[in-house]
């Protein structure tokens, strides 16, 4: 049994540095310097492990300031997506109105149609708009949710229908109820809401790659990406700036994990 | 809040009403009132480009987007008939079908893996998953340093295990298997959670059942664990295949389309016809052909949740 339970616990531990080892190298490579990484063969971990690449990332991009853009958009999203799918999500779940099932159909298209497939448009939308480089070029597209608002209205479904008939009879409007019932009942589901728009829009390269020009206005996927195209590619410097633009992301992982999990085993698990 | 105050009374029980009333019409009212700002953004976002995309793709555009002259169905014939598109959409399939397998088939023994009771499960569960967290850029960065043929590891690993190593980005068959290697990275943490959670949700008594009739090892896996968690592997079919559709990050970052249109996926073609090559008309049929695909895709998975909703 002992050794079992050994063996068990060997298994887990391979399987877990085989997954990570590609961050782990990440990590280990941003506290080399560039001579060592081209030595033979490949160091696995620093022999003197320096900061340096550090300072020559914050020295040589404008790291603070992608963070800050990438914080600012992705904020902003998930500001924007709270706001409209807990209204929607209110409509659908305890408002009552013809055509409802209807608009309720149209909401869940919208999962039918991939982003990449308007990209052409959108793009010629926001140039012509005059938000290239801009925050709102950045996040306002992405500031409604039909994903988002199937959650939350899954959650305000559990919300017994007592509390709004008791509501009614008050006489207080169905805007109050939302704002003084509904959304406090609810925080678990907009937790997870608010984490998964989040990382969606932080982890973004695409649109980001499109619709920004100037340096100053990249995000962090972005900027880093730019390492990659220089002319002479110093490995160090590059998986450093990696670790700073993943740690946040990572984080939030380890904070949020159980409403990221909810959020994406709700289509998968119980249907 | 003169509005919002005043839809109390209108609201109410107007479910009772089967005729149009005045009463129908108030709620009707109320309820696209809360539904107006989610639908502008549809709308602006979703629904008119998509429409604008079709539409662009009946005609020749000039290099700043605007419309020059009609082309019918031009363009889809062009596309049927080009051999770049035609090897973008084999590799696009050869993507798909490298990387969709094998993340979901590693991602089910890793959830069988982490699916025990053990003090410190939860590290490794955190661990496994967290690619999910990683972003596409930050994936690709790293892979490229591991397949980059002077500093990178993998090949000196392989060379320990007495495996030449190829050139990854360099061969065109071997560039896609390296843009696949690195999905199938990126999507293993979705896949671990998805499948541990479907792994979570079947009942105990069914392998103490099993148990009792003998099923053991991978008689067990295969006659109890994969089909009970056949909703999950079904979900992430598609989702994967979805994925693997909208590719691009890995494919700008990894191999740039190339060597020789071999890893000219779908949307990094769309790209490159539309903001390299200012085709805007061509690179949209190809967009309506990726939404044609994701649609289906999708469809596929609401009938079949559809189907499986009835017997909860």
């Amino acid at each position: 049994m002992r050794l079992s339970r050994v063996a068990t616990y060997a298994l887990l531990a391979v399987a877990s540095i085989v997954v990570a080892f590609p961050l782990l190298l990440a990590l280990s490579y941003s506290f080399m310097t560039e001579s060592e990484i081209s030595t033979f063969p490949p160091p696995l971990v620093p022999v003197a492990p320096t900061f340096d690449n550090y300072g020559r990332v914050l020295a040589s991009i404008p790291i603070g300031r992608y963070l800050l853009n990438s914080f600012a958009v992705s904020s902003a999203v998930v500001v924007g997506q709270l706001v409209t799918a807990s209204l929607a999500a209110y409509a659908f779940s305890f408002l009552v109105f013809r055509g409802r099932a209807l608009l309720f159909f149209v909401f869940l298209s919208t999962l039918m149609i991939p982003w990449e497939a308007t990209i052409i448009p959108n793009y010629l939308t926001v140039r012509d708009i005059g938000w290239l480089d801009t925050y709102q070029g950045l996040a306002v597209p992405f500031m409604a949710t039909a994903f988002g608002t199937f959650l939350l209205r899954q959650g305000f479904l559990q919300i017994p229908r007592e509390l709004w008939d008791a509501s009614r009879i008050d006489g207080a409007s169905s805007f109050h109820f939302l704002r003084t019932v509904v959304i406090p009942l609810s925080r678990p589901a907009l937790g997870t809401v608010a984490i998964y728009g989040f990382l969606s829009t932080y982890n973004q390269y695409f649109w980001p790659l499109l619709v920004t020009n100037q340096t100053l206005m990249r995000t962090t996927q972005v900027g880093i990406a730019q390492l990659r195209f220089e002319e002479s590619v110093r490995w160090g410097l590059i998986m450093a700036g990696v670790i700073m633009v993943a740690v946040p992301t990572l984080a939030l992982l380890v904070l949020g994990q159980r409403q990221l999990i909810r959020g994406l085993t709700a289509g998968a698990v119980k249907g | 809040m003169d509005a919002a105050g005043h839809d109390a009374r209108c609201l109410y029980d107007a479910a009772n009403v089967m005729r149009w009333t005045a009463r129908d019409a108030c709620s009707l009212g109320v309820g696209l009132a809360y539904l107006l700002p989610s639908f502008l953004l549809f709308a602006v976002f979703v629904f008119i480009p998509l429409g604008r995309t079709i539409y662009l793709s009946l005609f020749n555009t000039r290099a700043t987007g605007a419309i020059s002259t009609f082309a019918g169905l031009d363009q889809y014939i062009e596309l049927l008939t080009s051999a770049v598109f035609r090897s973008g959409l084999v590799a696009t399939g050869l993507f798909a079908l490298y990387t969709v397998p094998v993340s979901i088939g590693l991602g089910l023994v890793l959830a069988v893996m982490l699916n025990q009771k053990l003090r410190a499960i939860g590290f490794f569960r955190t661990t496994m998953a967290s690619t999910v967290a990683v972003s596409a850029a930050v994936g690709s960065i790293i892979w490229l340093l591991l397949f980059n043929p002077s500093v990178g590891l993998l090949n000196y690993l392989l060379s320990l295990i007495g495996i030449h190593g190829p050139q990854w980005l360099i061969q065109p068959n071997v560039a896609i298997v390296a843009v696949s290697i690195t999905t199938i990275w990126l999507v293993l943490g979705t896949n671990v959670i998805v499948l541990l959670a479907g792994l979570q949700s079947v009942p105990e008594d069914i392998y103490e059942a099993a148990h009792l009739d003998g099923a053991k090892g991978v008689r067990l896996f295969t006659r109890i664990t994969v089909p009970m968690v056949s909703p999950s592997l079904f979900f992430l079919l598609v989702v994967d295949s979805v994925q693997v559709l909208q590719a691009f990050t890995q494919i700008h970052l990894l191999t740039r389309g190339g060597p020789v249109d071999a890893t000219r996926a779908l949307v990094y073609s769309i790209y490159l016809d539309a903001f390299q090559n200012f085709q805007f008309g061509y690179a949209s049929a190809q967009a309506v052909v990726l939404f044609l695909l994701v649609l289906g895709l999708t469809l596929i998975q609401f009938r079949f949740v559809e189907s499986r909703v009835h017997y909860q």
